[in-house]
């Protein structure tokens, strides 16, 4: 039986299979070191922080990997129209296909490899880099090595004492705080370079998504939850931020953009703007890593005359969208 | 069924739905609220820009609404709508009617003046840099165009006698009010900048940041800088 299927097998298929292959390992040797290579320094977010860096790696070598399988089924649709079409007025039916035990194991085996290596690559790359830029929650995992606790009220550049930004959604603006400023908020994000940033993410009211694109950023912000991200900024220079999740009307007009600074550059800008806004902050309420706005401790008399008990109501309730 | 009837109906079907997403695509798309034009209107570099805010609105079908108007530089009559239009590289000054009443601010950050010449409002012909909402009745919306940086807590009237007793006919020309007044400059080049009101003060419909917060002509709009 086994001797007859491959009687029934043309001389001819197997010189298109070692060509086949041949063609296939030049063509994806040439294509990963080119995409490797020659891609891979301009592949997205780019590298201008750690976890921008990171993310850059891992786009190329998931492309990279990618390469020879894209190779090889253009490869093999285009051998298949140019070489296996039938010839005009050829109405015969083609040869039987057969099972082969031996393909069938080669491929669950190869492919079963190459989801767990990049599985354990994902998950790899995940820890290494602190999360790799994203929201890991209010107890994050994992930390920047070398980093130690923040301090709340203190900070300075060149220690192991993380620097705190606080990003703080809202329909439809982001604003931002630094608890070792004196807890001043602002609509201008500064990040020193070189140095670790640890974003405390949280909204005051939908949920919004901090994207700092350039610095490889990303991370939900939730009211009353806080979400942690790290990154060091490698370069000065501009990056963009934007909110990435669906948050209401004026969602496409939430973006801001920010700035990262040479250390001495930043201590002097947040030094002067503890000062200028020193006013400001004494309104606001203490630092916490959350806010709920229907609490406001400090209602004046006729706040509370007028019934009023919150900041413009609370969070969407569960019956919403609602019209009156 | 016949091959033919088939056919028909299946192009009538097909036009139907085409005709509906049509129909819906330029309701919304031209369903905006009317643009105040003050370009012919600037001299020497400035124009003036009146607005108005009510508890209320009694001109639509959403009369539990709070909302802006503009008011039409020509006819000098009160517009119900959030979009104008102004010149680019002018100085735009704003005067805006306060009628509504007190709201604290979700954010007292949005308490203080950015973005304006001199980064000041004039409330009643006082400069004010800074409105703390949570230690006192004094502010009822925001004026807030991110993408100039523009930030205006609008005043509002303070005592408990003037908020039980607002304005509750549309467009407003009595009752308690403050009067507040800004100018910033526009771009040099023309675009268009989102602006609404941050309190959030669409309380008791959604939750604050819904109905009127949420919908253009009423507590969210649009400047079309022209270049």
């Amino acid at each position: 039986m086994v001797a007859d299927q491959q009687a029934l097998v043309p001389v001819r298929d197997r010189h298109d299979a070692v060509w086949l292959i041949a063609i296939w390992v030049v063509l994806s040797i040439g294509g990963c070191l080119a995409v490797y290579f020659a891609m891979g320094p301009h592949m997205p977010p780019g590298a201008m922080s750690t976890s921008a860096a990171n993310q850059q790696f891992d786009n190329t070598v998931l492309a990279t990997t990618a390469t020879p399988v894209v190779i090889g089924v253009l490869l093999y649709f285009g051998w298949a129209m140019a070489f296996w079409r039938p010839a005009p007025g050829d109405t015969t039916d083609a040869a039987p296909l057969h099972g082969h035990t031996g393909v069938a194991v080669t491929w669950i085996a190869v492919t079963s490899v190459l989801v767990l290596v990049l599985a354990v690559f994902g998950t790899y790359e995940l820890i290494a880099p602190a999360g790799s830029g994203g929201g890991e929650g209010p107890q994050p995992i994992w930390k920047p090595a070398g980093t130690v606790a923040a301090s709340d009220t203190s900070w300075t550049p060149g220690t192991k004492n993380i620097l705190q930004v606080q990003v703080i959604g809202q329909q439809w603006v982001w604003t931002f705080r630094y608890p070792q400023f004196g807890g001043f908020e602002t609509t201008q994000l500064m990040l020193p370079v070189g140095e670790p940033v640890q974003f405390n993410v949280t909204s005051l009211d939908v949920i919004h998504s901090f994207w700092a694109y350039q610095l490889g950023v990303k991370a939900d912000a939730n009211p009353l939850v806080n979400n942690v991200a790290f990154t060091t900024p490698y370069h000065t220079g501009q990056f963009t931020v934007r909110c990435a999740e669906l948050c209401g009307i004026w969602h496409g007009a939430m973006y801001d953009s920010g700035q990262v600074l040479s250390v001495p550059a930043f201590v002097s800008w947040a030094k002067l703007t503890e000062i200028r806004l020193a006013r400001l902050t004494k309104m606001l309420p203490p630092y916490s890593l959350t806010y709920d706005p229907t609490v406001i401790p400090t209602l004046g008399k006729v706040l509370t005359q007028l019934g009023l008990t919150g900041a413009g109501g609370g969070f969407y309730s569960p019956a919403d969208p609602e019209q009156p | 069924m016949s091959l033919r009837a088939r056919v028909a109906t299946l192009i009538g079907a097909f036009v139907l739905v085409v005709v509906g997403v049509g129909f819906v695509a330029v309701h919304f798309i031209y369903s905006s609220p009317p643009t105040i034009n003050y370009v012919p209107y600037a001299h020497g570099g400035q124009v003036n820009v009146t607005f108005q805010t009510d508890p209320q609105n009694t001109v639509t079908s959403k009369p539990d609404w709070v909302s802006y108007f503009i008011q039409d530089p020509s006819s000098k009559q009160w517009v119900h709508t959030t979009f104008f239009q102004v010149p680019a590289n002018t100085r735009v000054n704003v005067t805006i009617l306060g009628y509504d009443g007190c709201t604290p601010l979700r954010n007292p950050n949005w308490g203080k003046v950015t973005g304006t010449i001199g980064n000041v409002e004039y409330v009643n012909g006082r400069p004010v840099s800074i409105l703390d909402s949570w230690a006192e009745c004094s502010v009822q919306h925001t004026f807030t165009m991110p993408g100039l940086g523009i930030n205006v807590p609008i005043a509002s009237p303070t005592t408990f006698a003037e908020n039980s007793n607002l304005c509750s006919t549309s467009p407003c020309t009595s009752g308690p009010h403050q009067v507040v007044q800004f100018s910033f400059r526009t771009p040099a080049t023309g675009g268009a900048y989102s602006w609404q009101c941050i309190i959030p003060c669409g309380l008791g419909f959604l939750h604050g940041n819904g109905g009127p917060m949420a919908t253009p002509g009423y507590m969210a709009g649009q400047m079309e800088v022209q270049a």
